[in-house]
């Protein structure tokens, strides 16, 4: 117990360390690596609420885009200020009930979740009794009608032309806040029995069942959990950006996110953070490849817009080649592990597999 | 205690029990034994409520079980321990113990027993931490056995646990569950494995294509001229 003590101190001074570094962001560094970092935590809560379902409770769904576009749009739809509306929604008014309905950014993130995950919920009773790659399809497909139903209903979301004029968000500080606490909410969740429920059928459905582990309910529960932080993240995004638009929303999207589970490691919640900065970061960084270059006058052929992803893609497979579980697999980066680097620097090199009692 | 009456359960249109009934009384070890497809797994899991009944009941201690989800029927007092093991591989020995015992909420209940189960196999304290998968055969079962002990079980049904093992490691795991059957579990046990079976058994069943052919003592069984012929590959003179 006293070792959990000491672990959640240390905790708290990481985080307020953390935050302090968010401050400094804030105000010290240029926009343009504060807007990466910014999107690296959003990334880090959509990858980590898609790791719920895929990597911890086992189930293979694609549908953190449609999720994410329900909270981008609550915060889009009511976050834009009354007096604006009218310029945003200039080719059909707005829906009179919506007009007058200002609602603070804090309170549409959370009802953003809230109502991605009802949809979740209303989705998962029939989607969920399926497995593998015919849940895949089943929540692509649930995730594009989500936004083909948002493209179509004009007087709500402007349609196809996208909403504007949302405040934009650049706050390197509410945005770790909101990652910090959808981090710790997930991590005591994924802790609790629920989360030992969640990987006992991921692990073996059957055997789960025998001990008395309600199948569907833990699916659902950890489907809708997984949509209540992805329309969070996508309320984020769309504050971030300053605008929302159904393109931004393409299934395409979800993509990242499997992306980085996969490389930060299925089932594990550090994996997801480094996975998300490593994506993020790495595909931003990676811009030097899609500029021309010249060396000693002579141009290299090859760098022109889109070796990025060559480049990018090169990577990817050698990650997944050398680290087939991504960098985490299952493991987590505890605070144990930390220290013991701390002591022994070089006890993992000595001694393999060395693992604490 | 566990009242079985006309059971009948179908995969389909087929009929895998054709109408079974058998008891076991509180505090015995009941044997069921029979070869592959005879329906002794399908009888477990028809009981614990993951396989639909198609007629017939299935009663404990006078509740009926029949129409049940596993969730009820477990936080009731049975358990399975399922066939193959089928052990969590990618979690840690400690974390199989204590999924074992999800029903529960009484942490230190649960923390007493899981003392208790490292004390009945030492071997599992060892690799506290280690990945279930990682254990040999004879680990897992030991494992599955500790998981299902986890749940408190009044009755405990166990799907031929000597699968794959070798003949010393067998008798070690029948070893156990004698002596977790004196300590006061009930027990339902299904093997292909007769000789171990009915050596341990107070009472056994010999199921054969969906039906019970024979019942009687684990003794009287062991010295009928049929099933040493069929089961137990001794020849009549």
């Amino acid at each position: 117990m006293n070792k959990n003590k000491r672990n959640i101190m240390l905790t708290l001074v990481a985080l307020v360390v953390l935050f302090g570094v968010a401050c400094f962001a804030q105000t010290e560094i240029d926009s343009y690596v504060r807007r990466i970092i910014n999107l690296c935590l959003i990334y880090a809560i959509i990858g980590l609420s898609m790791n719920i379902t895929n990597g911890f409770a086992g189930q293979f769904s694609l549908g953190q885009a449609g999720f994410m576009a329900i909270g981008a749009y609550m915060v889009g739809i009511f976050t834009v200020p009354v007096n604006l509306r009218a310029d945003v929604f200039y080719a059909t008014p707005m829906h009179p009930w919506l007009v007058n309905i200002y609602i603070p950014l804090w309170l549409a993130l959370i009802l953003g979740g809230v109502l991605a995950a009802v949809v979740a919920g209303l989705i998962g009773t029939p989607v969920l009794r399926l497995r593998g790659d015919y849940l895949a399809i089943a929540t692509l497909g649930f995730s594009e009608i989500i936004r083909i139903v948002i493209t179509n209903a004009t007087s709500v979301t402007n349609g196809a032309l996208g909403i504007k004029n949302i405040p934009p968000l650049n706050d390197v500080r509410y945005i770790f806040l909101v990652t910090a606490i959808s981090y710790i909410i997930i991590t005591l969740l994924l802790n609790s029995s629920y989360g030992r429920a969640f990987k006992a059928i991921r692990e073996d459905e059957i055997a789960a069942e025998a001990m008395g582990i309600g199948l569907f309910y833990h699916k659902n529960l950890a489907f809708m959990v997984s949509a209540f932080f992805a329309g969070i993240g996508g309320g984020l995004y769309g504050a971030l950006l300053g605008t929302v638009d159904p393109k931004n929303f393409l299934f395409t999207i979800t993509y990242n996110f499997l992306l980085i589970i996969v490389l930060g490691g299925m089932g594990s919640i550090t994996g997801s953070m480094f996975g998300a900065i490593i994506v993020t970061a790495g595909l931003e960084y990676l811009r030097l490849f899609d500029e021309p270059l010249e060396l000693m006058g002579v141009a290299i052929p090859l760098f022109r817009p889109g070796l990025r992803m060559v480049v990018f893609s090169i990577l990817l497979m050698i990650c997944v080649l050398f680290w087939r579980h991504g960098i985490m697999g299952t493991n987590e980066l505890t605070w144990e592990k930390i220290l013991n680097f701390v002591k022994h620097p070089l006890a993992g090199f000595r001694k393999k597999g060395v693992q604490g009692k | 205690m566990l009242k079985v009456r006309d059971l009948v359960v179908a995969y389909g249109g087929i009929e895998a029990l054709k109408g079974i009934s058998l008891d076991v009384p509180d505090g015995k070890i009941v044997t069921l034994i029979g070869a592959n497809g005879a329906g002794k797994s399908t009888l477990l899991r028809s009981i614990i409520g993951l396989v639909k009944v198609k007629s017939g009941s299935v009663e404990y201690n006078g509740d009926t079980l029949t129409g049940l989800n596993s969730q009820q029927i477990v936080s009731k007092g049975l358990t399975l321990v399922p066939e193959g093991r089928r052990v969590f591989p990618n979690l840690t020995v400690l974390e199989n113990l204590r999924i074992g015992a999800y029903m529960r909420k009484d942490e230190e209940g649960i923390a007493a027993d899981i003392k208790r189960i490292y004390e009945i196999f030492p071997r599992l304290e060892e690799r506290n931490w280690q990945m279930a998968g990682t254990l040999s055969g004879g680990e897992q079962q030991m494992l599955a056995l500790g998981r299902a002990l986890m749940s408190r079980p009044k009755l405990m049904m166990m799907d031929e646990p000597s699968l794959g093992l070798a003949p010393l490691v067998i008798k070690e795991i029948f070893n156990i569950i004698r002596s977790i059957n004196e300590n006061g579990t009930t027990v339902l046990l299904v093997e292909q494995n007769a000789n171990m079976a009915l050596k341990v058994a107070h009472h056994a069943y010999v199921l054969e294509t969906g039906r019970i052919m024979m019942e009687g003592s684990g003794k009287e069984l062991l010295e009928n001229e049929e099933i040493k012929e069929a089961y137990l590959g001794k020849k009549k003179k």
